[in-house]
C-alpha cells in the first residue's frame, strides 16, 4: 500500500535498519519549499507511481520509493524521488543505465549526473532523482543546492 | 438494438467521409457499400499528422488557442469537413451525440511533465459541446485523481459541467474480461458509463513496450496494468485492445504529440524531452501507433540514438495487433493513407 505523509525511509543496511527522512523541510535549503506530503511506495506497489518504469527498479532490487514535490522561490516546481535500493550495486546500476553523453558528472553523493533540468545521484543504497518541470535560468544551480540538501539527510 | 433506419442515419452522418475501416464496415453492414468496396476502403485507413511549429511559442506550455486551431486543422484533414462542428458530427455517431456519455481517456502516468495536455482535452470537450454533446455527458478520465492532476485536470462529478474523475472513483468490474493472454478487470467508466471513448494518449518512449501511444493507453482501463508488462508488453497490448468492450468503444484516437520523450520513458525525462508540436488522428489504432513509431524513430535517429529494435525494445505488439488473430488494424505503410498538414 501507499503510505502518505510518512517522511521516513527505512533501508536494510547490514544487520541494522537505518531510518532516514531524506526530504529537507521548507527553508532548510535556501529558496526551496516542500510543497506536498511525502508519498512512500513499497516495491510491489511502485507501478502505481511510475507505471512501466517500475520494472528497471525492481530488477535492480528496489526496496521502497519515496517522493515529494518542491518549489523554488515560489516559481520553479520540482520533484524529488528517493529510491531505496537493496544495496549499493542496485543504486549504481540505475545511475549507470541512465547516463548519457550529454550528462555532466557532478560531485554529490558517491556519484552524480546533472542535466539542465535534472540531477540524479547515488549515495550508498539510495538513488535520488530531482527533476524540474521547466528550464529556467539558474534551474540547475538551484537543483544542485537541493540535491546537496537531500544528500546531507541520507 | 438499433433499427436499420437508425443505423443508416448514423452511417450516413458519421462515416461517409472518413474512409476508415470502422466507417466502411458500418456502411457495409447497413447495405450502403458492397463488401468489396468496404474492403477496399478498409484496406486504406487514414492517419492525419497535424503540426504547428509555433505551438509552444516561447513558453513551456502550448498556446491554448493554437492547440484548438491545430485540433480543427487535424479534424478537417481527417474528415474533409472544414467546419469543426461538422467534422465532429461526422465522427461521433448521432445516437451518441444525442445523449450518451463520451469518455476522453487521457494519460497522466508520466507525471506533470509528460501527460496529455489540458489544452487538448479542453479543446475537444469544447468542440463536442458545440456539436451538441451535453457538458455532463463528457467524462475526462484516467486511472486516478493524481494522474488527472498530472494532465492539468481537477476531479469534478457535477453533471452540469464536463465531468472528470478516475477509476479510483468509478471502480472496476468484479468479473474479469479475457482475450488471449489477458485476464483483467475493466474500469466501470468504460464498461458502464461511456458509449464511446476518444483516446487521448501522449507519445512516449517506453522502457518496456518500446513505445506508448494509442493502444498502450488502454493499460489505464484495467485494475492491474503492472501484470501486463512481460515480454515487452507483447501480446498483452494487442490482447487487451482485442477485448470486445475496448475494441468497440475505443475507436477514435486524437493522439497528443505536442511534447514527447524519445528515450528514458515512460516517465518525465526533461533531458530527453522533444516537441513534435503535433497531433496524430485516426480510427485505426494500429496504423496510428505505427505512424507514431515512425515519428519516434526519426527523432531518435536525429539524436544519434539506436532504433528501438537495436535498443532491444521494438514495439512488436503493433504487428501482433495487426495479425490475423487480432485484426485490430494495419501496420503496413503501403496500406495507410498518411496525410500530413
Amino acid at each position: 500500500m501507499v503510505a502518505f505523509a510518512i517522511a521516513v525511509v527505512a533501508a536494510g543496511v547490514g544487520c541494522k535498519k537505518k531510518v532516514v527522512d531524506p526530504f529537507p523541510a521548507s527553508g532548510a535549503v535556501a529558496g526551496w519549499e516542500k510543497t506536498s506530503d511525502t508519498r512512500v511506495f513499497a516495491a510491489k506497489d511502485l507501478w502505481q507511481y511510475i507505471d512501466g518504469d517500475a520494472e528497471q527498479y525492481l530488477q535492480a532490487g528496489v526496496v521502497s520509493t519515496s517522493t515529494s514535490d518542491y518549489k523554488y522561490q515560489g516559481q520553479l516546481e520540482a520533484l524529488v524521488d528517493v529510491y531505496t535500493m537493496g544495496d549499493v550495486a542496485g543504486a549504481r546500476k540505475i545511475l549507470e543505465s541512465g547516463k548519457t553523453n550529454d550528462g555532466k558528472s557532478v560531485q554529490v553523493g558517491d556519484a552524480g549526473i546533472a542535466y539542465a533540468q535534472s540531477v540524479t545521484f547515488r549515495k550508498g543504497p539510495y538513488l535520488v532523482r530531482i527533476v524540474a518541470y521547466e528550464d529556467t535560468p539558474g534551474a540547475q544551480q538551484a537543483l544542485m543546492a537541493l540535491a546537496h540538501g537531500v544528500e546531507a539527510k541520507l | 438494438m438499433k433499427s436499420r433506419r437508425e443505423f443508416l442515419k448514423e452511417a450516413a452522418t458519421g462515416a461517409v467521409l472518413l474512409g476508415s475501416s470502422a466507417a466502411a464496415e458500418k456502411l457495409a453492414r447497413a447495405g450502403m457499400l458492397d463488401t468489396h468496396a468496404a474492403q477496399n476502403t478498409a484496406r486504406k485507413p487514414k492517419v492525419v499528422i497535424a503540426r504547428d511549429a509555433a505551438l509552444h511559442g516561447a513558453g513551456a506550455h502550448p498556446d491554448e488557442q493554437r492547440v484548438l486551431n491545430l485540433l480543427d486543422k487535424a479534424m478537417a484533414a481527417y474528415t474533409g469537413r472544414e467546419k469543426p462542428v461538422e467534422a465532429w458530427k461526422s465522427v461521433v455517431p448521432a445516437s451518441v451525440l444525442a445523449g450518451k456519455v463520451i469518455g476522453l481517456k487521457v494519460n497522466g502516468l508520466g507525471g506533470r511533465g509528460i501527460s496529455t495536455h489540458a489544452a487538448l482535452t479542453l479543446a475537444i470537450a469544447e468542440r463536442l459541446q458545440q456539436a451538441g454533446v451535453r457538458a455532463g455527458n463528457i467524462l475526462v478520465w484516467e486511472r486516478d485523481a493524481r494522474s488527472l492532476e498530472a494532465c492539468g485536470m481537477s476531479v469534478n462529478t457535477d453533471p452540469s459541467r464536463v465531468r472528470c474523475y478516475g477509476n479510483d472513483v468509478g471502480g472496476y468490474e468484479a468479473e474479469q474480461s479475457s482475450w488471449g493472454t489477458v485476464n483483467v478487470r475493466l474500469a466501470k467508466i468504460l464498461t458502464r458509463e461511456c458509449a464511446m471513448v476518444i483516446n487521448l494518449p501522449i507519445l512516449k518512449d517506453h522502457d518496456q513496450a518500446g513505445l506508448t501511444f494509442s493502444m498502450k493507453n488502454m493499460y489505464g482501463v484495467v485494475e492491474r496494468p503492472d501484470q501486463l508488462h512481460a515480454n515487452h508488453c507483447n501480446p498483452s497490448v494487442a490482447d487487451l485492445n482485442a477485448i470486445a468492450t475496448v475494441r468497440e468503444k475505443v475507436w477514435f484516437t486524437v493522439g497528443d504529440a505536442i511534447s514527447s520523450v524519445y528515450d528514458g520513458g515512460p516517465g518525465f525525462r526533461p533531458e530527453r524531452l522533444w516537441y513534435p508540436n503535433a497531433l496524430v488522428v485516426g480510427e485505426d489504432r494500429v496504423a496510428v501507433d505505427h505512424t507514431a513509431w515512425q515519428l519516434m524513430e526519426r527523432k531518435r535517429a536525429e539524436a544519434g540514438m539506436p532504433t528501438l529494435e537495436a535498443a532491444g525494445r521494438a514495439p512488436q505488439y503493433i504487428a501482433t495487433a495487426a495479425d490475423a488473430a487480432h485484426r485490430l488494424g494495419t501496420c503496413d505503410p503501403q496500406r495507410i493513407r498518411l496525410v500530413e498538414v
